[in-house]
C-alpha cells in the first residue's frame, strides 16, 4: 500500500514537471508581423534569432510589409483583424495608434499581468508607461525609443559657410538668406510624410510643450491665435526649402545634408541609423546633431511596441515573444542593430561596444528631458485624426492661409474625438 | 391507330426531351448566376448600405447608425472633403485628356500601319507591347524616368544642355481653375448649349415642333442662370479653386503609353474592314486622299471609336494601380478618387465614407456603361 502511495507520488510528480516544462515551452508557430523589411530588417532578425534559441520548438514566421512607417503594413493587418485572422503578434506605434484603432475596438489583451511578473512597472519610465496604458490596462511591450526633434548638420560644412546652429526658428529664419546667398539650401526637406514630421518640430517649439500637449488633450483649441500665428512661422520656414523636396525620399533628403548641398535637415534619429551604418559616418565628426530650434531639454519620442492581439492563435509563444522583447536583454540586442535606444531603462545604454556616440547622448537626453509624444508617428493622436491631418497640411500647402489649415485642423480633431 | 400513337409518342419524347434541354441550361448557368449574385450585386448592395451609415472604426461590435445621404452630403459640400472635390475635377481631366491621347495615337499610328510598310508586323508588335504590361509595371519605369535626379530630366545633359528642373508628378501648379460655387451655373450652361445644338439640328432637318421644344428648354435654362438662379444653389460655404494639376500631364502621357497600342489595333482592324471598292469609288469621285479618310474612312470607324472610348473610359474613371506605383498614395497632385477611398477605409477606418466614395464611383462608371450596353443589347436583338 505504501509503495503504491509512492509510486503515484513519484508519477504524480513526474507528470506535473512534465506539465510545467510543457507549459513553458511554448511549440508550434508563431508569427511576427512588422514592417521592418531592408535597413531595419537586421534587428528584428537578431531578436527572432535569440528567440529561436531560447525556444527551439516554436517555428517563428517573419511578416513583414514594406512601407515606410508602416503604411502598407496597417492596411494589410486590418484587413487580417477584420477577417478574424490577427497574427500571434504585430507591431505597432507605442500610444494612440495602438489605443484608438486597436484597444477601443476591444481587439487587445490587457498586459498588466506580464508586466507585474517581469517587474517592467519600475523598468520602463513612468511617462511611458502612461502612454501605453488607459484605465483597463496596459496594452503592449515596448522594444524600443526614437526621437523625432532632431535636428543634423555637418559641422566643417557649417564653419566653412560661417553658420551656427540656430537655437530657435527665429535663428534660423534669419541664417537662411545668408545660406541662399551661398547656393546651399537652409533645410533639406523630402517627400510628404516629412513635411508633417517637420511641422512637428515646429509646432513643439512655438506652441511649447504645455500647448503641444494641450491639442492632444482637447484643452487647447486649433483656432488659438498662437497656433494660427505658429503655421506662418511654418510657411516662412517651407520657403527655405529645397524645391524638389516632394519627389526625395527622407534618405535623400538627409544625403543632401552630408553632400554640402544642404545646411540642415530636420528627422528622427533613425537619420542616425542611416548615416552611421548606410553611409559609414563618425558621430559627431561625419555629422554633428542637437534637438530641433527651439525645443532643447524636450524629448518628442516615438516608439514601436507589439501586443496580444484576442484570438491570436499561439497565445503561449507570443507571450514568451513579448517577454524577450520587453527584458533589458532583448533591447540591448534589437537597439543597437536599429538605431534607437532601449525603452527598458535596465539596459546596457551606457556600454560604447552596444551604442554609439549619437545613441548614448540621446539616451541621457531620455533620462533627463521633457517627455512628449509625436503625432506623425502615432504616440498622441488616433489615425482618425493623423491620417486627415495630411488633409489639413494639403489645405495649408494649396492656400498658404494659416486661419483656413487650423480651422480645418479643429474640424479633423472634432470629428476624431480628441479630448472627449 | 397506330398512327396516332406514334405521333403522341413522339410529342411526348420531343416534350421531355425540351424540359431536359432546358433543366440541363438551368443547372448550367446557375453556378455563375447565384455567384455573380452574391460576390458582385451583393457585394455592391452591401457597399450600398454601409455608405448609408456612420460606421467608423475597427471594433469587433461596432455600432453602426442609419445615416441615410449624409455621407454623400460631406463628400460634396463638407470643408474636410476638399480633397474628394479636386479628385472628381482630376478625373475629369485625366479622362478627357487620356482618351483625345489613346484615340489621338491609335488612329495615327493605324493609319501609319495601313500604308503598306514594310516590317509591319514589327511594328505593330511593338507598338501593341505595352499593353501586355501591368500598370504597375508601366508605373514603376515611369517614376523612374521622371526621377528629378535622373531619367527625362537628365537628357538635355547628354548634348551638353543643362538638366531640366520639371518636377513631374509633384508640380503643384494648377491652370484652368474655377469656382466649386460656380458648378450649377456650368453645368446649366452645358446643358443649354447641348440642347441649342439639337434645337438646331432638327431645325435644319425641318421639324419644327421638336426644335421649339428643346430651343425654348434651353432659352429657359439661360435666363434662370443669367438671373442668378444657378448662382443661388448651395454648394459650399466659401469660395474653392479647382483645376486641371499640372502633375497629372506626367500620369497622362505614361497611361497613354500604355493604352494607345490598344486603340491602334482596333483601329487597324476597322480600316482592314473597310472594303477598298469604297475608297476607289471615292477616289474615282475626285476626292483627294485627305478627303477620302475625313468623308469614307472617319465615318465608317464610328462604331470602333466609341466601343474604345468605353473600354478606355471606364479604365480611366477608376484607375488606381498606375497612379499608386507611380506617385504613391500621399501625392496629393495626382489623387484620384479610387486612391482616396483606399486611404479613406483603410487608414483613417472611415468605412461609411470610403463605400460613399465607392458609390459615387460606380456611379460614374454606369452612367458610361449602361447606355452602351443597352444600346448593344437592342441592336442584337433588332438582328
Amino acid at each position: 500500500m505504501k509503495k503504491l502511495f509512492s509510486l503515484a507520488l513519484a508519477l504524480s510528480l513526474v507528470l506535473s514537471i512534465a506539465g510545467l516544462v510543457l507549459a513553458q515551452a511554448p511549440s508550434g508557430e508563431l508569427e511576427i508581423f512588422s514592417w521592418w523589411a531592408g535597413d531595419e530588417g537586421p534587428a528584428l532578425e537578431a531578436l527572432i534569432a535569440k528567440y529561436n534559441e531560447l525556444y527551439p520548438d516554436v517555428e517563428v514566421i517573419n511578416a513583414t510589409v514594406t512601407g515606410g512607417s508602416g503604411v502598407n503594413a496597417r492596411a494589410v493587418l486590418k484587413t487580417r483583424m477584420l477577417g478574424g485572422d490577427p497574427p500571434d503578434s504585430f507591431q505597432v506605434h507605442a500610444g494612440q495608434e495602438l489605443i484608438g484603432t486597436w484597444v477601443v475596438a476591444d481587439r487587445m489583451e490587457d498586459l498588466t499581468f506580464l508586466f507585474e511578473e517581469e517587474g517592467w512597472m519600475e523598468q520602463f519610465p513612468e511617462g511611458l508607461l502612461k502612454l501605453i496604458s488607459t484605465d483597463e490596462g496596459i496594452w503592449s511591450v515596448p522594444v524600443n525609443i526614437h526621437r523625432s526633434n532632431v535636428l543634423w548638420y555637418v559641422p566643417a560644412k557649417l564653419q566653412e559657410w560661417g553658420v551656427e546652429v540656430p537655437a530657435t526658428w527665429a535663428d534660423f529664419l534669419a541664417i537662411c538668406p545668408t545660406l541662399k546667398e551661398k547656393g546651399v539650401t537652409p533645410l533639406a526637406l523630402g517627400e510628404n510624410w516629412t513635411v508633417n514630421h517637420l511641422w512637428e518640430s515646429v509646432a513643439l517649439a512655438e506652441l511649447g510643450v504645455d500647448g503641444w500637449n494641450g491639442l492632444w488633450d482637447g484643452s487647447k483649441a486649433w483656432t488659438d491665435p498662437d497656433v494660427v500665428a505658429m503655421w506662418d512661422t511654418f510657411g516662412q520656414i517651407l520657403d527655405c526649402t529645397n524645391p524638389d523636396a516632394a519627389s526625395l525620399s527622407w534618405q535623400q533628403a538627409t544625403d543632401l545634408v552630408v553632400n554640402g548641398q544642404a545646411a540642415f535637415n530636420v528627422m528622427g534619429d533613425w537619420a542616425a541609423g542611416y548615416m552611421v551604418t548606410t553611409l559609414g559616418l563618425v558621430p559627431g565628426e561625419g555629422f554633428g546633431w542637437s534637438a530641433a530650434p527651439g525645443t532643447d531639454g524636450v524629448f518628442m519620442m516615438l516608439s514601436d511596441s507589439f501586443g496580444l492581439p484576442v484570438g491570436a492563435p499561439n497565445r503561449d509563444a507570443t507571450i514568451a515573444w513579448l517577454k524577450l522583447l520587453g527584458s533589458a536583454e532583448g533591447q540591448d540586442i534589437f537597439n543597437p542593430l536599429k538605431g534607437s535606444i532601449p525603452a527598458n531603462l535596465n539596459g546596457d545604454v551606457t556600454n560604447p561596444d552596444l551604442y554609439n556616440a549619437y545613441l548614448r547622448s540621446a539616451a541621457e537626453d531620455w533620462k533627463s528631458n521633457t517627455i512628449v509624444g509625436s503625432l506623425v508617428h502615432g504616440a498622441v493622436a488616433p489615425e482618425s485624426f493623423s491620417s486627415n491631418f495630411a488633409t489639413v497640411m494639403e489645405i495649408f500647402l494649396a492656400g498658404r492661409n494659416g486661419e483656413q489649415a487650423s480651422n480645418a485642423a479643429q474640424a479633423v480633431a472634432l470629428q476624431a474625438g480628441i479630448g472627449k | 391507330m397506330s398512327a396516332q400513337t406514334t405521333t403522341t409518342l413522339n410529342t411526348l419524347v420531343e416534350r421531355i426531351r425540351l424540359r431536359r434541354d432546358r433543366l440541363t441550361a438551368i443547372l448550367m448557368l446557375s453556378p455563375s448566376v447565384i455567384l455573380l449574385a452574391i460576390f458582385v450585386y451583393g457585394f455592391i448592395g452591401q457597399t450600398a448600405w454601409a455608405s448609408l451609415t456612420d460606421w467608423q472604426g475597427l471594433s469587433a461590435n461596432p455600432v453602426i447608425n442609419f445615416i441615410g445621404l449624409e455621407n454623400y452630403n460631406q463628400l460634396f459640400t463638407g470643408l474636410l472633403d476638399v480633397r474628394f472635390r479636386q479628385d472628381l475635377v482630376n478625373t475629369f481631366f485625366f479622362t478627357v485628356f487620356f482618351l483625345a491621347g489613346c484615340l489621338g495615337m491609335g488612329i495615327l499610328l493605324a493609319i501609319l500601319l495601313d500604308q503598306n510598310i514594310k516590317g509591319e508586323t514589327i511594328f505593330r508588335t511593338i507598338f501593341l507591347f505595352p499593353m501586355a504590361l501591368s500598370f504597375i509595371v508601366t508605373g514603376t519605369i515611369w517614376r523612374w524616368l521622371y526621377n528629378p535626379g535622373g531619367g527625362i530630366n537628365r537628357l538635355p545633359t547628354l548634348i551638353g544642355l543643362p538638366a531640366l528642373e520639371w518636377g513631374w508628378l509633384t508640380d503643384r501648379t494648377q491652370i484652368w481653375q474655377f469656382n466649386w460655387q460656380d458648378l450649377p451655373a456650368i453645368f446649366a450652361l452645358v446643358v443649354a448649349a447641348v440642347l441649342a445644338f439639337v434645337a438646331y439640328r432638327h431645325w435644319r432637318g425641318g421639324r419644327r415642333r421638336p426644335a421649339t421644344i428643346s430651343g425654348g428648354i434651353a432659352a429657359v435654362i439661360l435666363i434662370w442662370v443669367l438671373a442668378g438662379g444657378a448662382a443661388s444653389v448651395q454648394t459650399v460655404p466659401f469660395p474653392e479653386k479647382h483645376g486641371f494639376n499640372i502633375a497629372f500631364i506626367g500620369i497622362i502621357l505614361a497611361a497613354v503609353w500604355q493604352m494607345s497600342g490598344y486603340t491602334m489595333a482596333m483601329y487597324l482592324a476597322g480600316l482592314r474592314g473597310i472594303p477598298e471598292e469604297l475608297r476607289e469609288a471615292a477616289r474615282v469621285d475626285g476626292a483627294s486622299e485627305l478627303q477620302t479618310y475625313l468623308y469614307v474612312v472617319f465615318p465608317l470607324l464610328k462604331p470602333i471609336t466609341l466601343s474604345a472610348m468605353i473600354v478606355l473610359g471606364h479604365i480611366s474613371l477608376k484607375i488606381f494601380d498606375l497612379i499608386f506605383a507611380m506617385a504613391g498614395a500621399d501625392n496629393a497632385t495626382t489623387d484620384v478618387p479610387g486612391i482616396l477611398m483606399y486611404l479613406t477605409s483603410f487608414r483613417a477606418n472611415q468605412f461609411a465614407k470610403g463605400a460613399a466614395i465607392a458609390i459615387v464611383m460606380l456611379v460614374m462608371v454606369a452612367v458610361v456603361i449602361v447606355p452602351y450596353l443597352w444600346t448593344t443589347l437592342r441592336s442584337e436583338h433588332e438582328l
